[in-house]
């Protein structure tokens, strides 16, 4: 069985617990004291991961570190569909990957933000805040243009893919960093999308969606 | 005496906590925001602290010998925590006997920024209506929504808020819980920014745990909150408590954060209450009467 090292406030050991939660794959828990403990950086949790950096899994002994790394493997290995990763089709593979790497860059501006305000890690939360802005507003028009085109998720698919499981967490939590989605009317229909998936669960910070309207 | 910001002398007066002595480094400078004033702390290897104004020379992060320094704030170890204050405070902080007794697993479950006004994040403590659907499976589940009828009374000698007979529905009380229960609640505002609660022990039905949200007003609008637990629980590593702790938290930190307007209003014609929300309407008429003006709107006269 796959063990999740995980500490409940990490948007992105959520990304994890999100896609094994829709895939049906049944894990099994190691609670790392992140804040206020930093067990993260304590030595049995250091060889396990160098980085010092949660999320981490243990699957049969295979051991992976790095939110994104996972979600690419997780998908690859457990979802009977094909549709979350799909392997065959190299342009889709090259725009999952390009989201995966803005998913990275959401979590250096709006979680860093979020760790500055909460947990008073010591950042430049200013720049982070105007990055976060930067690349929601990239992904707010991204979205409305797929939207205009019939498209639903981040990438041109008709089922999600991981990039979407990789962006959402911190843009959910973007508020507790002082970066409010009104301007971001795109981002806030996706998310919506997001949470009315089949499997759907939350996080502290994360609300479920409202009943949706009648079409 | 020095000027400070914040000019509400019944907040200057009181103790307030700036950090887990747990978590503090031996020997080395902390700085914090109390009332908008930057402050400056340090613990040394036999449990004592020091409070002081910051000053450039002793920075953070520096080694200090707090024995040689003068001029420091008034200073209190209580309940796990270092305490200061502005003004002249009481000779002793509100009490909590429960946390002498040895069984007892005392832990301080996290520290969290938060963008709120004090008083609006004890009036969140103090609500049984929201369990359910804010703490859903934990705290509380539909269809078990009623706040029933509860007492509330202002403790003159003690001079504290008492709600007792309080009683929810909890699917999940606490991590030595194992499946929903009628759990018993009491709750203290012994403090106008502290907050303590009662409720019943899963482990021992003569018993109560306690749960206690000290918080550390940085301005009007922002806090840092000190969550302490002195519970019981035989079982779990005390990661897995405070887990259990930071996960409710967490869930009201948005609801918290999205409070409008951010200060508490005291004019009982602001906001419309309803019959769940009698120890609300006690602390809000409690805070009027003494006074208070840091971090609500005070209310016409």
């Amino acid at each position: 069985m796959i063990t999740l090292y995980d500490y409940e406030l990490s948007g992105n050991c959520y990304k994890l617990r999100l896609l094994m939660g829709m895939l049906g794959v049944e894990w099994k828990t190691v609670p790392v004291d992140f804040y206020p403990g930093r067990e993260h950086k304590s030595d049995w949790f250091l060889k396990i991961n160098p980085l010092g950096q949660l999320p981490v899994i243990d699957d049969d002994g295979l051991v992976l570190r790095d939110a994104q790394a996972i979600l690419v493997y997780l998908a690859s290995k457990y979802d009977a569909s094909g549709t979350w990763y799909p392997r065959d089709n190299p342009a889709l593979l090259g725009e999952i990957s390009q989201w995966l790497a803005f998913a990275d860059g959401i979590t250096g501006t709006a979680s860093a933000a979020r760790l500055h305000d909460a947990l008073f890690y010591d950042f430049d939360v200013e720049a982070a805040r105007a990055g976060a802005h930067r690349l929601f507003r990239i992904l707010d028009e991204h979205l409305w243009f797929g939207e205009q085109e019939g498209r639903n998720w981040i990438c041109s698919a008709s089922q999600p893919t991981i990039a979407d499981i990789a962006c959402f967490p911190y843009i959910m939590l973007s508020e507790e960093g002082g970066i409010p989605r009104q301007d971001y009317p795109a981002i806030r229909r996706w998310c919506d999308r997001v949470k009315r998936l089949k499997g759907f669960s939350v996080m502290s910070g994360v609300f479920p969606a409202g009943p949706a309207k009648a079409a | 005496m020095t000027q400070t910001r914040c000019t509400d002398q019944v907040i200057l007066d009181l103790w307030h906590p700036l950090a887990a002595v747990s978590e503090l480094p031996v020997g080395v400078v902390v700085d914090t925001v109390l009332l908008e004033e930057r402050l400056s702390l340090a613990a040394d290897s036999a449990g004592k602290a020091a409070v002081w104004r910051s000053r450039p020379e002793i920075a953070a992060d520096n080694p200090v010998d707090i024995a040689a320094l003068g001029g420091t704030l008034p200073v209190k170890i209580a309940y796990g925590y270092v305490w200061t204050s502005l003004g002249n405070p009481p000779a002793d902080i509100f009490p909590i006997p429960e946390y002498a007794e040895a069984d007892r697993r005392r832990l301080n479950a996290a520290t969290l920024g938060v963008n709120v006004s004090a008083p609006r994040a004890i009036e969140n403590f103090l609500d049984m209506g929201h369990f359910p659907y804010v703490h859903t499976d934990i705290l509380g589940a539909e269809p078990h929504t009623e706040v029933k009828e509860y007492d509330v009374e202002i403790s003159v000698d003690r001079d504290e808020i008492l709600a007792t007979r309080c009683r929810f529905f909890q699917p999940m009380a606490s991590t030595a819980s194992d499946g929903g229960a009628d759990v018993d609640y009491i709750y203290r505002v012994p403090h106008p920014y502290c907050s303590v609660l009662y409720k019943s022990s899963p482990l021992d039905e003569s018993r109560l745990d306690v749960i206690a949200v000290f918080l550390q007003p940085v301005d009007q609008e922002h806090v840092r909150a000190h969550m302490m637990l002195c519970v019981l629980d035989e079982d779990n590593e005390d990661k897995v408590i405070k887990r259990f702790q930071q996960t409710i938290f967490g869930q009201d930190k948005p609801i918290l954060e999205n409070q409008f307007p951010k200060r508490l209003p005291l004019d009982p014609r602001a906001e419309t209450p309803i019959r769940a929300d009698k120890s609300a309407i006690a602390y809000r008429r409690w805070l009027s009467q003494k006074g208070v003006t840091y971090g609500v709107i005070p209310a016409a006269t």
